[in-house]
């Protein structure tokens, strides 16, 4: 079994072996894809990424161009380099996908996400709540005598950051938008 | 001057208007007022098939040996999810096919209607694209979108499905004249990208071409282009199943059909060469085998209109994003004008290995006095055939590639089969749309015994319309 180079009993013993040989290290990208606001659009985009089995981490989708039927979903995906250029080349080819751009591999790129959370406590717990979304800059966009309803912007680790600190003083219920993102500068 | 009529009429319209002139189908209530329709004119010729698999597969037959879209017409619920399978088969093998489904009407859908399904939500992973029309205004423009997506780019099918209520409401015809369609795939090449295929083609010592449907596909004109390139570099051709037929059989630079089921010199000369040149083939894993050893010495260029299909499997150094006629016609024209340079002594070496390994001939095999063996009989089927302009069909199988190994391909257009799919089914019913579209030519359908009878009920069919 010397002329493929391969050993014995490994799993890749085989000449069927189709497991492509590419890199298998894992990035984490943020795509924009700018579809036409049509039924089923967003079907189409999910239906690729379950059928071919990419992940989706974060997905947002609303029309911003009313004039144009246009719609931007803007999707956090993890794979491999390969899986990347994969998931870009096949949005791609989704007839009503007018556009793909992969903001993490182009360059310098913004990204936000908003999060409303419920906090329910009373006397230190509450005040320190009220404290600590100071700090964060967090909004206060409901409160009744024992509860608060926080909003909150930032990137997606100072949300993580925020709902943490809430845990413990009795955060209810989060919602939260996931990623919209921009590309920085004038392009 | 606009023209009014009702959707049904449209339908029938919209048709002529894209020069279709057979339609396969198999009528129900959901569509209905399309039948009345063509039965009140004789521009379009219905062929009433038995079941709706096979009213897709014979308009991929159809397509596959005209170049042009295959059509066909079902109904609601079960005349849709009868399609499904052929409509895969389309999409794997990028066959263009506009297929139309009745559905219930628009006030009825989500009720759970008697022949109800979720038409467009079943058929979105199987097809290009696919619409739900919901009022008449915009049925002819989506139709006439519906042709121009299934064609242009990577062919594949597509698929309109059209309320009962649509059908029979009044509006406003759309002209296929002078429509823009947002979907624009590149077809040029990159002149770059060509400029280093030509100088690697200049410096190859061992080179191959490995051409795939992607050739079939890009129509006539590729095939002739390819069989130009070919002639003037002097370098092997091999094939994946779905080519055959773009480089002919009998070409002295052909050296048989390549991967798990090709030839042995086809085979070696992927794995030896220096240069890989893939056109409009997508390194399918019937063909690459274990990846890590896949032709592990040579450069490789990549010729594809799909860029998912670029960097999939296989890395490539030389990734070309267009159509194969557009980019063979700029590729010919860069390498001719730089003085029409390969390496001639290194390429003399090359032909004496590869003629080496045809020497051992591998496609023998033990010949039988008492049984009929299958390959003897493909090889007198050839002997007897060979002569005439004949289209072959096949199932899936065992016959399927004996078909591949034993029959000779001189043009395009004449071989069709299940490739991507693998559908056993598909080659009796293609069978009878290539019959359809070729009505005195010499169609042949190789089968196997169980693929043969997984459509058989369309022998109604081939009776009725008395194919051949």
């Amino acid at each position: 079994m010397s002329a493929l180079r391969i050993k014995k009993g490994s799993t890749s013993h085989s000449a069927y072996n189709l497991r492509p040989n590419f890199s298998e290290e894992v990035e984490r990208h943020t795509l924009a894809v700018l579809v036409e606001n049509e039924p089923g659009v967003l079907a189409r985009v999910i239906g690729l990424f379950s059928g071919r089995g990419y992940n989706i981490e974060s997905l947002t989708v609303a029309e911003v161009d009313h004039e144009g039927h246009l719609s931007r979903i803007t999707i956090v995906t993890t794979g491999t380099p390969q899986v990347i250029a994969q998931i870009r080349a096949q949005l791609g080819r989704i007839v009503s996908v007018r556009d793909v751009h992969d903001l993490t591999a182009e360059g310098p790129a913004v990204e936000r996400e908003l999060a409303l959370l419920k906090v329910a406590g009373t006397g230190d717990a509450r005040i320190e709540a009220l404290r600590l979304a100071e700090i964060f800059r967090a909004n206060v966009v409901d409160s009744t005598l024992e509860s608060f309803v926080f909003e909150i912007t930032g990137p997606s680790d100072k949300i993580d950051a925020f709902a943490e600190l809430m845990r413990p003083l009795g955060l209810l219920e989060t919602a939260r938008t996931g990623v919209a993102a921009l590309s920085r500068g004038t392009e | 001057m606009t023209r009014q009529m009702t959707g049904a009429k449209m339908v029938v319209q919209a048709l002529k208007d894209q020069g279709v002139d057979t339609v396969f189908g198999y009528p129900g209530g959901a569509v209905l007022p399309i039948y009345d329709e063509i039965f009140q004119q004789n521009d379009i010729k219905h062929v009433l098939v038995r079941h709706e698999q096979g009213a897709i597969h014979a308009a991929e037959g159809y397509a596959r040996s005209t170049g042009k879209p295959g059509v066909a017409l079902v109904t609601s619920g079960p005349g849709a999810t009868n399609a499904v399978t052929g409509l895969t088969d389309a999409l794997m093998d990028s066959i263009p096919i506009v297929v139309f489904s009745g559905q219930v009407p628009t006030f009825m859908i989500g009720s759970d209607a008697f022949q109800e399904a979720d038409t467009v939500g079943i058929t979105r992973p199987c097809t290009k694209h696919n619409w739900l029309v919901k009022e008449t205004d915009t049925l002819s423009s989506t139709i006439h979108e519906a042709f121009h997506v299934a064609t242009s780019g990577r062919p594949g099918p597509v698929l309109v499905d059209i309320p009962k209520d649509v059908q029979f409401a009044t509006g406003t015809y759309a002209e296929k004249t002078k429509r823009k369609s947002h979907y624009q795939p590149q077809v040029k090449g990159d002149i770059d990208a060509i400029t280093d295929l030509v100088k690697a083609m200049e410096k190859a010592k061992r080179p191959v071409f490995y051409t795939g449907g992607g050739v079939i596909n890009s129509g006539t004109a590729a095939s002739q282009l390819l069989r130009e390139l070919v002639e003037a570099t002097g370098f092997p051709i091999t094939s994946t199943l779905m080519g055959l037929g773009a480089y002919p059989a009998s070409g002295d630079k052909w050296l048989g059909m390549l991967g798990m089921h090709g030839l042995y010199e086809a085979n070696m000369a992927m794995h030896d060469c220096d240069l890989l040149i893939n056109i409009g083939a997508r390194f399918d894993d019937r063909i690459t085998g274990l990846i890590s050893e896949f032709s592990p010495k040579s450069k490789k260029a990549h010729i594809d209109i799909d860029a998912s299909s670029i960097n999939k499997v296989i890395h490539v150094d030389i990734p070309i994003l267009g159509d194969v006629a557009h980019v063979l016609e700029d590729l010919l024209k860069i390498w001719k004008s730089r003085g029409r340079v390969t390496d001639k002594e290194n390429l003399a070496k090359w032909w004496a290995k590869i003629n080496e390994w045809k020497t051992v001939e591998c496609l023998n095999y033990r010949n039988s006095d008492t049984v009929i063996k299958p390959q003897y009989a493909l090889q007198r089927l050839e002997a007897l055939t060979k002569d005439r302009d004949r289209y072959i069909t096949t199932e899936v199988g065992q016959h399927q590639m004996w078909a591949a190994q034993f029959l000779g391909f001189e043009d395009p257009n004449r071989w069709m089969t299940s490739g991507g799919l693998g559908t056993m089914g598909y080659g009796f019913p293609a069978s009878i749309g290539v019959q359809l579209a070729h009505p005195d030519a010499l169609v042949i359908n190789v089968a196997g015994e169980a693929s043969w009878l997984m459509n058989m009920q369309e022998l109604g069919t081939a009776i009725q319309y008395r194919l051949p």
